[in-house]
């Protein structure tokens, strides 16, 4: 039943043949037996999911259910869950049960869904590689020795494990698309503003945006269904409508324009990633599609242009927590200042400590000018060079990380190393437009990606574009050894 | 970019993060590194570029000036390490 999609479970769900408490049980009973290998979860709320299933299962009976209704689905734990703990991956949240659901949540409790428990990920969303975890690292199911990408790489993990049905997660560098790469999954990241970001722990508020972490396009398209649309309480979030995602799934392609900017294979691509995107390529050729190459110039300047944004805004969002309205307190502090220091001292790890104090520097007086506002600009440059794109062509395509997935420990010691495996993913971010990861093959036995990205709103077109692959083509099918 | 330690600990205080003396070299070397790494962006022509705040050009919403929230403190306050009567406690902050 685990190697179900979510579209084939709701079927099963429609026709009885399965119940949403069966399937609940049988989610949380694969946790049990994978959770010591992988780590994948922070918490599981077992109690809660048979809760939910059992109510599914009677809305079911009355005739009241959708297509989500009694799906099994793990939620990182960035969104706040009423009642629930919500660490975000830090020992500065260890103890914090949130008072309210995020408006993710609430969205996918009203269609139904059942939380299985809450995904591990780097602290704060800040890392690649789940390394930065309180919670300690994520193996990847693949290959237990190599990280499952990061920030979203519970999610990433659980998915590629068939622990939930669908996960979500959120991207404000990647962090859907590069763990949804090294697991051999479909990570979909919408536009800007198009999923509201309310009660999702705030890293970089002006790239973070909130998706999936699914087996197919069409999943993602039946979760992102009920995610999107507008919401007053984000105050950058979009209204425009929202289409549904699943009725254009199956649209022809015939005369896509598909950009392949010619930046994605400069030096730093390994040469079989390489490989398997010319022949991704090819199939879309053989149903059609036109290949056009472009040019994306300042690409080379997308990720030291996020980090220069990014730890500017979370130095900002962070000092939120300062040991006085909840979250980590300091022993005994002697004063008011020793308590903010010692407590965010303490409550914080080592990634986080650097990305604040890099953000302290880089708005602090006599800095801010030459690095900030130079980092707004080339963000400007960055953002032009896809709008120019996508006056020529219908989505852009690509590898999603340079390398498949690389092992534990391998890149802690460097932080640069580390920030240049999400050299073709920050981009979209920094740009706003969506951007999407689907299973291409495999190099040495490990599951690379192909990435998509599409134009502001396009994201039924991306959809579209990723299910028609996966007709053709079945790596995402392939689930890793021991998990079938 | 070289940052010495005393760099660190003054970008840690701006920061009100305590550092262990221990870890500040490995920061002060982090960091460095860091910024020599953005320092690339100095080289991009930007001239007459508007630097950009939010990627689809958007201005914030206004709202009518209606009480939205009803009043949780209780509920929010669990969270807290030290609250009494309604309120946050910290140490003492004026003699």
């Amino acid at each position: 039943m685990h190697t179900k999609t979510i579209a084939e479970l709701s079927k099963l769900l429609a026709t009885g043949e399965v119940s949403s408490e069966e399937l609940t049980r049988a989610y949380l009973e694969r946790i049990k037996k994978h959770q010591p290998a992988l780590n994948a979860f922070i918490t599981v709320t077992e109690d809660e999911a048979l809760e939910a299933a059992k109510q599914a299962d009677v809305l079911r009976r009355n005739g009241e259910a959708g297509a989500l209704t009694g799906i099994p689905v793990a939620q990182k734990d960035i969104f706040c869950t009423a009642g629930v703990k919500t660490s975000c991956g830090s020992k500065m949240l260890d103890n914090f049960i949130a008072p309210y659901d995020a408006t993710v949540i609430e969205r996918m409790k009203r269609a139904g869904t059942v939380m299985l428990g809450k995904t591990n990920m780097d602290e704060f969303a800040m890392g690649s590689s789940n390394e930065t975890s309180y919670y300690g690292a994520v193996k990847n199911p693949w290959d237990v020795t190599k990280v499952p990408g990061g920030s979203s790489g519970g999610s990433s993990a659980a998915m590629a494990a068939r622990l939930a049905a669908g996960t979500t997660g959120t991207d404000t560098g990647g962090s859907i698309r590069q763990p949804a790469a090294l697991t051999n999954l479909t990570g979909f990241k919408p536009t800007y503003g198009r999923v509201s970001r309310y009660g999702m722990i705030a890293f970089a508020s002006s790239l973070d945006q909130a998706g999936t972490i699914t087996a197919t396009a069409e999943d993602a398209a039946m979760l992102l269904n009920v995610m999107a649309g507008f919401d007053e309480r984000d105050s950058t979030s979009v209204n425009e409508p929202v289409p549904d995602y699943t009725a254009t799934l199956n649209a022809d392609i015939e005369g896509l324009k598909i950009g392949v900017p010619k930046e994605f294979f400069d030096e730093g691509l390994d040469d079989a990633v390489a490989q398997r995107v010319r022949e991704a390529l090819k199939v879309y050729e053989s149903m059609g599609a036109k290949i056009v190459d472009v040019s994306l110039p300042n690409l080379g300047l997308s990720v030291p242009t996020y980090y220069v944004v990014a730890p500017a805004e979370c130095s900002s969002n962070l000092s939120r927590f300062d040991g006085v309205r909840f979250g980590y307190r300091c022993e005994n502090p002697v004063s008011l200042e020793d308590l903010y220091k010692r407590s965010r001292g303490e409550g914080f790890g080592a990634e986080v400590k650097r990305r604040i104090m890099t953000g302290t520097y880089v708005l602090s007086a006599g800095y801010y000018d030459a690095y900030y506002l130079k980092a707004q600009k080339t963000r400007e440059l960055i953002k032009e060079d896809f709008c120019r794109a996508f006056e020529s062509v219908d989505v852009l395509m690509g590898p999603t990380t340079p390398t498949p997935a690389f092992g534990i420990g391998e890149k802690t010691d460097d932080p640069i190393t580390m920030y240049l495996n999400d050299i073709y993913v920050n981009g979209a971010n920094l740009a706003g437009v969506p951007g999407m990861s689907i299973p291409m093959g495999f190099v040495d036995g490990l599951p690379v990606g192909l990435q998509i990205i599409g134009n502001y709103f396009a994201e039924a077109k991306m959809l579209n574009v990723a299910h028609r692959y996966q007709r053709e083509t079945d790596w995402h099918t392939k689930l890793p050894k021991g998990f079938e | 970019m070289a940052l010495t330690p005393d760099d660190v600990k003054s970008i840690a205080h701006l920061a009100r993060l305590e550092i262990r003396e221990a870890d500040i070299s490995a920061y002060a070397d982090s960091l460095s590194r860091i910024l020599d790494f953005v320092k690339q962006l100095e080289a991009a022509d930007c001239e007459g570029v508007a630097p950009m705040a939010h990627p689809l050009d958007q201005t914030l919403r206004l709202r009518a000036d209606e009480v939205s929230e009803t009043d949780q403190r209780e509920l929010y306050q669990q969270n807290a390490p030290q609250v009494d009567a309604g309120l946050y406690l910290v140490p003492k902050v004026i003699e």
